[in-house]
């Protein structure tokens, strides 16, 4: 029993089969790669996950609990965080208050109203922020406009944003995209790291294959809304139609 | 650190709005009607800033809180007492419940659907004001005080004139000092200084809000509502919350309106009504904490300096020029003036919103550093 189950799960944009009868189950612990070339579907496969979308059939579980027709802050808080392809933060806000947003959904749930409470007196919450921002090499820039930030340094930023919160599952987008190679290695061991001490699982999306095979452990493919093959990094290296459907896309 | 730049903040905050009799005098503005508007309005605009300046979401149906406050308070008067607390208490909850309602209602949409949809509701209400709740508001006469109202817990002390309104006492209307200091004849009043202190309560209540945990919700409300539902907020009920703590801002001086001169009219429902609280909060510096009482203080003053200046007047001001320059003078003037203050006002609102996209406070603080670097400058130069 996986900590993520999906079955039989289809997606119509239109005329076009954007997800098409898409079974997959993450074990718990486990970090499970999806690849598959432009436009297969995966980030639609992770929005019909988040809430984002409904799928049009199909059932997903999280924990045994299907999550299909819940709001997106009620996914959230059973334990599941993303990481979007293109960052989503709070451009508007500082660094150091875009951590502490999660930190307070995470201990005060979905709505309080605190509104006589001090933010800058809540020293659990200014631990607990300043803590991730440092594992995330980013306590120096704490009060930088979040906005102003470096495209890499606002998708550290948004992954210090989701792990604060200790999901049990986080989904992340291409998480590597647009980064210098020193900062997708420091992303690889950050990840890594964080898998071990914290036990969360993980479903990545990424189309740089070093990263893809530095960390999964299990691997599935997606090409044109259709999981194509589905195993473990060695397998998938040399698997026929991986192959195909990724010529003269990238080296596999 | 911030906390004392707070306290700071609120400090002199209050000692300017309560030296007010004597601060605006040498302005035209110190007389109690037009401070105690000043006052109001500062109130308004405060809460409907936690709506707009944090979330963003912008009402153009705060007037029918307002508006709401003033008949509540006024039936109040009518039944139980001239007491004002009684009456501000009834504002508030009345407008606070009303709010609820057309919060709910506008609050699933965003952007500018929710807009249409606050001035529709605002709208409606102004129109039933106007027509099927005769009975409650009066109509287009207005909702007033009469010598039989019920007026449970005072009707002993009528005789044969209408009673006036008060805080346990003292009367709203009454001047208890008149001093003359530098020629200017002070008059301070109950009224003024029944609305100052609610106005720094207000102003108060907006700077925690503005730091609780709750504000930061409402500003990433603002930024970015995706990311927010995915980090396990649920953002619905917090601009709820804003919209019924702003609705109550509104009814709390709808009900001042009506303590200061206890009438109620369809007209404080008007969307142009709720149309100028959006100016002001513009005008001032929206997200700020002053700010929407700066514009507040801007707009009221302007209403009354520029709607009084008729043609008369500008005769007066070009008397020494010939008779034609005058003429041309008065007919070039006179459309910006007076009954076309509202002109001047645009005009004004255009060249903020262009140059001064952060309002009042962003010029302010401008000015500020453009002081500030010259002093520091300066302080170089003598140190070289
Ligand atoms: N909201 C939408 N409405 C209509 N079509 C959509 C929508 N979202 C995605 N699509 C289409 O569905 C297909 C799959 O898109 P998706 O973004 O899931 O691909 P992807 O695998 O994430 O690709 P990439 O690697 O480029 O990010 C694409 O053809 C896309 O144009
Ligand atoms: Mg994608």
């Amino acid at each position: 029993m996986g900590i993520l189950e999906v079955q039989n799960v289809n997606k119509r944009f239109g005329g076009l089969q954007a997800l098409n009868n898409v079974n997959l189950d993450v074990a718990e612990g486990s970090v499970h790669a999806l690849i598959g070339p432009n436009g297969a579907g995966k980030s639609t496969f992770l929005n019909c996950l988040i809430g984002k979308l409904k799928p049009d059939t199909g059932s997903v579980k999280f924990n045994g609990q299907p999550v299909l027709g819940k709001k997106p802050h009620e996914i959230n808080q059973l334990g599941v965080s993303r990481v979007f392809q293109t960052p989503e933060i709070f451009t508007d806000l500082s660094v150091f208050e875009n951590v502490m947003i999660p930190c307070f959904a995470h201990r005060d749930g979905a709505f309080k109203v605190n509104a006589f409470a001090r933010v800058m007196r809540d020293k659990e919450i200014r631990q607990q922020a300043e803590d991730i921002l440092e594992d995330m090499g980013m306590k120096e820039k704490m009060n930088a406009h979040a906005g102003s930030l470096s495209r890499g340094d606002k998708r550290r930023l948004e992954m210090a944003m989701c792990l604060v919160q200790e999901p049990k599952l986080l989904l992340l987008d291409e998480p590597t995209a647009g980064m210098a190679r020193a900062d997708t290695n420091n992303t690889i061991d950050l990840l890594k790291h964080i898998g071990e001490s914290r036990n969360i699982t993980k479903v990545i999306i990424e189309h740089d294959m070093h990263v893809v095979f530095s960390l999964a452990t299990t691997i599935s493919v997606l090409a044109q809304g259709t999981i194509i093959a589905e195993g473990l990094p060695d397998e998938i290296k040399g698997h026929p139609k991986v192959r195909e459907a990724y010529l003269g896309e990238a080296e596999v | 650190m911030n906390l004392m730049k707070d306290r700071f903040l609120l400090i002199i905050f209050a000692c300017v709005v309560l030296a007010a009799p004597l601060i605006f005098a040498p302005t035209g503005a110190a007389y109690p009607d037009l401070l105690q508007r000043f006052a109001i309005y500062g109130i308004f605009a405060i809460g409907f800033n936690i709506l707009f300046g944090l979330t963003g979401y912008l009402s153009f149906g705060h007037a029918a809180f307002l508006g709401v406050g003033s008949y509540s308070a006024v039936w109040m008067f009518k039944l139980l007492s001239m007491n004002i607390v009684p009456a501000l208490l009834l504002s508030i909850v009345v407008a606070g419940v009303f709010s609820l309602l057309i919060g709910y209602v506008s609050l699933r949409r965003s952007g500018i659907y929710f807009s249409i949809l606050t001035l529709a509701l605002a709208q409606m209400s102004y129109n039933l004001a106007y027509s099927v709740l005769t009975p409650l508001t009066n109509g287009e006469t207005g909702l007033q005080l009469r010598l039989d109202d019920a007026r449970v817990l005072d009707a002993a002390g009528d005789a044969g004139s209408l009673p006036s309104t008060n805080f346990f006492g003292l009367e709203m209307k009454e001047v208890f000092w008149n001093p003359t200091v530098f020629g200017y004849d002070l008059q301070f009043n109950w009224g003024y200084y029944v609305c100052a202190i609610l106005l720094i309560a207000s102003f108060w209540i907006s700077i925690r809000i503005f730091r609780s945990p709750f504000g930061l919700m409402l500003r990433a409300v603002k930024t970015n509502q995706t990311r927010l539902n995915y980090t396990g907020i649920s953002s619905r009920p917090y601009t709820l919350a804003a919209f019924v703590i702003s609705g109550m801002f509104a009814g709390l001086a709808g009900g001042l309106l009506a303590s200061m001169d206890p009438l109620a009219g369809a007209e404080r429902m008007q969307w142009t009504v709720g149309g100028e609280v959006v100016l002001m909060v513009v005008l001032g510096g929206m997200g700020t904490l002053i700010g929407p009482i700066l514009g507040a203080v801007f707009i009221k003053y302007f209403e009354n300096i520029f709607s009084k200046i008729n043609d008369g007047v500008l005769h007066g001001w070009f008397a020494i020029m010939p008779e034609w320059l005058d003429n041309a003078m008065v007919v070039i003037i006179s459309p910006f003036v007076g009954k076309g203050w509202h002109l001047t006002l645009g005009a004004l609102f255009m060249l903020v919103v262009i140059f001064l996209p952060g309002g009042l406070v962003d010029g302010a603080k401008r000015i500020g550093r453009v002081i500030t670097g010259a002093n520091r400058r300066a302080a170089k130069v003598g140190i070289e």
